[in-house]
C-alpha cells in the first residue's frame, strides 16, 4: 500500500506547482459558470413551469461542476500514461515491483484530486457569497452531504476506471487523439456535462440514467443539490458501485491481455 | 496570395497522410459540436422559446457562430500554437524572412480536422435556413454572409490577440478561452439572453454580439433598419487593436537565442 500512497503524494505536489495557471483557470471557470447559469436563467424566466429541476438546484449543480471540473470531466487526459505506452517506456514500468493497473489508477486519481483541491476552494467560496438567485446553496441535510461525499468518491472511481480502459486501448491502436476525443465527448455528454440529465427528454433520460456515464458527475452533483434523495440516492449509489466493479474488472482483464502480448520495440 | 495557396495545399497534403487518424479526429470534432447541438435540442423539448427566440431561430445563431469559429480556428491555428513557436525559437526564423510576420504565423499551421465542425455547422444551416421563417430576400442573404465572414474575422482577431499576449506573458493565457471557446459555446443562444450587461460587453468590448444578435434581429424582420444589417462590418474594427498589440509585442520581442 505504501508505494501507492507515495505515488499519490508525488503527483499531488507536482500538480500544486503551477499556481498562476491555476489562478487563470479559476477565473475562466468562474466566468464560464456564470454564463451557463445565465443561459439556464433565460429558460427559467421564459417558462418556470417547464423547468425540470428547481432553479437553485441547477445553480448549485453548475457551481459544483465548475469547482470539481478536474475530478469528473473525462477530457482530462493523463499524458504520462499515454506517452509511456506509445513511446515504449512502459518497459520500465513493467519491471517495477508494483501492480501497473493500481499504479496508474493511483496516479490518475491523484492528479485529478490535486487539481480539484487547488481549484475548488476559491470557486466554492465565491459561489457561496453571491447574491441570491445565483448563490450556491448548502445541501438539504447532513445526511445528504455524507451521501454526496460517498457518491463523489465512487464517481471519481468510475471516471478513472473508465479512462483506464481508454489508456489500455492504446495498446491496440496507436491513434490516440481521435479515440480519446470521441469517447470523451460521448461520455461527458451522457454524464450531464453539457446539460444536467433532468433536462434530457423523458424516454432518452430513462435509458441514459442506467448507463455507467450517469454514475459519473451526474450522481454526486444531483445528490448534493437534493435533486436525488432518500431511496433514490441509495439506489443510485448501488448502481455506482456496480459500474465501478464492472469497469475495474474489465480494466484488469484487458490490461492483463494487453501486457501478455505487448512487444516493446528496440532499445 | 499564391504563397498562401501553396501552403494551404501543403498542410492539406501532409494531414491527409494519416487518413484514419485524420478522420477519427474530424469525427471527434463533429461530435463535440454535435453534443452542443443536442444540448440545445434537448432544452427545446422542454421549452418552446427562450426570451422570444424559437428553436429554429436559435439554431441560426448556433450555426453562424460555429461556422465563423471553425473557419477561423482551422485557418488561424498558427496563432493558437504561437506560444510554442515563441518558446522553441521557431519564430526567429520567421523574423529573418522577407515577408509579413503575421502572414507567416498564419501559414505555419492549419488544422483541417476542424472540418468536422464546419460540416456540422453546414448541416445545421441546411435545416435552419428554410425552417427559421426568414423571408430570404437578397438583403437577408447578404446579411447572413456578412455574419459568417465578419464573425470569422472577429474570432481571428481573438486568436491574434491571444498570440499577441503571449509576447508579454505565458501565464494566464487560459483566460482567453472564455472569449474564444466561450464565444463559440455561449454563442449558441442569442447573446441577449445573457442579460443587459453581458450584451453591452459583447457589443462594445469584445464585439461578438455585433455579428450575432443584431443582424439576427434584422434577418427575422424584428427591426427594419439597415444599420443592423451592416453591424457585422463594424465589428471588424476589433481587428485594429489586435494587430496593434501584436505589433507592439513584436517590437519589444527579444529572442531567447536558443
Amino acid at each position: 500500500m505504501k508505494p501507492y500512497f507515495g505515488i499519490f503524494r508525488l503527483r499531488f505536489i507536482n500538480a500544486l506547482q503551477y499556481r498562476a495557471a491555476a489562478l487563470a483557470g479559476i477565473a475562466t471557470q468562474f466566468a464560464w459558470g456564470f454564463m451557463e447559469i445565465f443561459a439556464f436563467a433565460a429558460f427559467y424566466r421564459t417558462d418556470p413551469g417547464a423547468f425540470p429541476m428547481a432553479f437553485s438546484e441547477t445553480v448549485s449543480y453548475i457551481w459544483l461542476q465548475q469547482a470539481f471540473l478536474a475530478l469528473f470531466m473525462m477530457w482530462f487526459w493523463e499524458g504520462d500514461i499515454a506517452s509511456s505506452i506509445t513511446s515504449g517506456s512502459i518497459a520500465y514500468e513493467m519491471v517495477r515491483p508494483a501492480d501497473l493497473y493500481v499504479r496508474w489508477f493511483c496516479q490518475a486519481s491523484a492528479n485529478r484530486l490535486a487539481r480539484a483541491a487547488l481549484r475548488c476552494a476559491p470557486i466554492l467560496l465565491v459561489a457561496f457569497l453571491l447574491p441570491a438567485p445565483y448563490r450556491m446553496s448548502l445541501p438539504p441535510s447532513i445526511g445528504q452531504f455524507a451521501l454526496f461525499i460517498l457518491s463523489a468518491a465512487l464517481s471519481l472511481g468510475v471516471v478513472v476506471s473508465f479512462s483506464m480502459l481508454i489508456y489500455i486501448s492504446l495498446f491496440f491502436t496507436l491513434s490516440p487523439s481521435g479515440v480519446r476525443l470521441i469517447t470523451a465527448v460521448l461520455s461527458d455528454f451522457l454524464a450531464g456535462a453539457t446539460i444536467p440529465l433532468p433536462f434530457f427528454p423523458e424516454p432518452v433520460r430513462a435509458v441514459v440514467e442506467l448507463l455507467p456515464f450517469a454514475s459519473m458527475q451526474n450522481m454526486p452533483l444531483r445528490v448534493y443539490t437534493g435533486n436525488i434523495a432518500g431511496a433514490d440516492a441509495l439506489r443510485g449509489l448501488l448502481l455506482q458501485i456496480f459500474w465501478l466493479m464492472m469497469l475495474l474488472l474489465a480494466g484488469r482483464l484487458t490490461m492483463k491481455k494487453a501486457l501478455n502480448k505487448v512487444v516493446v520495440q528496440g532499445g | 496570395m499564391g504563397l498562401y495557396i501553396k501552403y494551404f495545399a501543403m498542410h492539406l497534403k501532409s494531414q491527409m497522410q494519416y487518413k484514419v487518424s485524420f478522420c477519427l479526429t474530424a469525427l471527434g470534432q463533429f461530435l463535440v459540436s454535435f453534443s452542443a447541438f443536442l444540448g440545445i435540442y434537448f432544452m427545446f423539448t422542454h421549452f418552446n422559446t427562450v426570451e422570444g427566440f424559437t428553436f429554429q431561430e436559435t439554431l441560426l445563431c448556433f450555426a453562424v457562430v460555429l461556422m465563423a469559429f471553425s473557419l477561423a480556428e482551422m485557418l488561424g491555428r498558427g496563432f493558437d500554437l504561437f506560444p510554442r513557436m515563441l518558446g522553441n525559437g521557431e519564430f526567429d526564423r520567421a523574423l529573418v524572412r522577407p515577408r509579413n510576420v503575421i502572414f507567416q504565423v498564419l501559414l505555419s499551421q492549419m488544422d483541417f480536422s476542424r472540418l468536422g465542425r464546419v460540416i456540422q455547422a453546414a448541416l445545421v444551416f441546411v435545416y435552419a435556413i428554410p425552417n427559421s421563417g426568414v423571408l430570404w430576400t437578397w438583403d437577408k442573404v447578404v446579411t447572413l454572409i456578412l455574419m459568417v465572414t465578419c464573425g470569422s474575422l472577429v474570432f481571428f482577431g481573438l486568436f491574434l490577440l491571444y498570440a499577441a499576449i503571449s509576447f508579454f506573458t505565458v501565464e494566464g493565457l487560459e483566460f482567453m478561452n472564455i472569449f474564444t471557446d466561450g464565444g463559440r459555446e455561449f454563442g449558441r443562444y442569442p447573446f441577449s439572453v445573457y442579460g443587459e450587461n453581458i450584451l453591452r460587453f459583447l457589443t462594445y468590448i469584445i464585439p461578438l454580439a455585433l455579428f450575432q444578435i443584431y443582424p439576427l434581429l434584422y434577418l427575422l424582420g424584428r427591426v427594419t433598419s439597415r444599420l443592423y444589417m451592416l453591424l457585422p462590418l463594424v465589428s471588424l474594427l476589433f481587428l485594429v487593436p489586435c494587430v496593434l498589440l501584436f505589433r507592439l509585442g513584436l517590437r519589444r520581442y527579444k529572442s531567447t537565442g536558443s
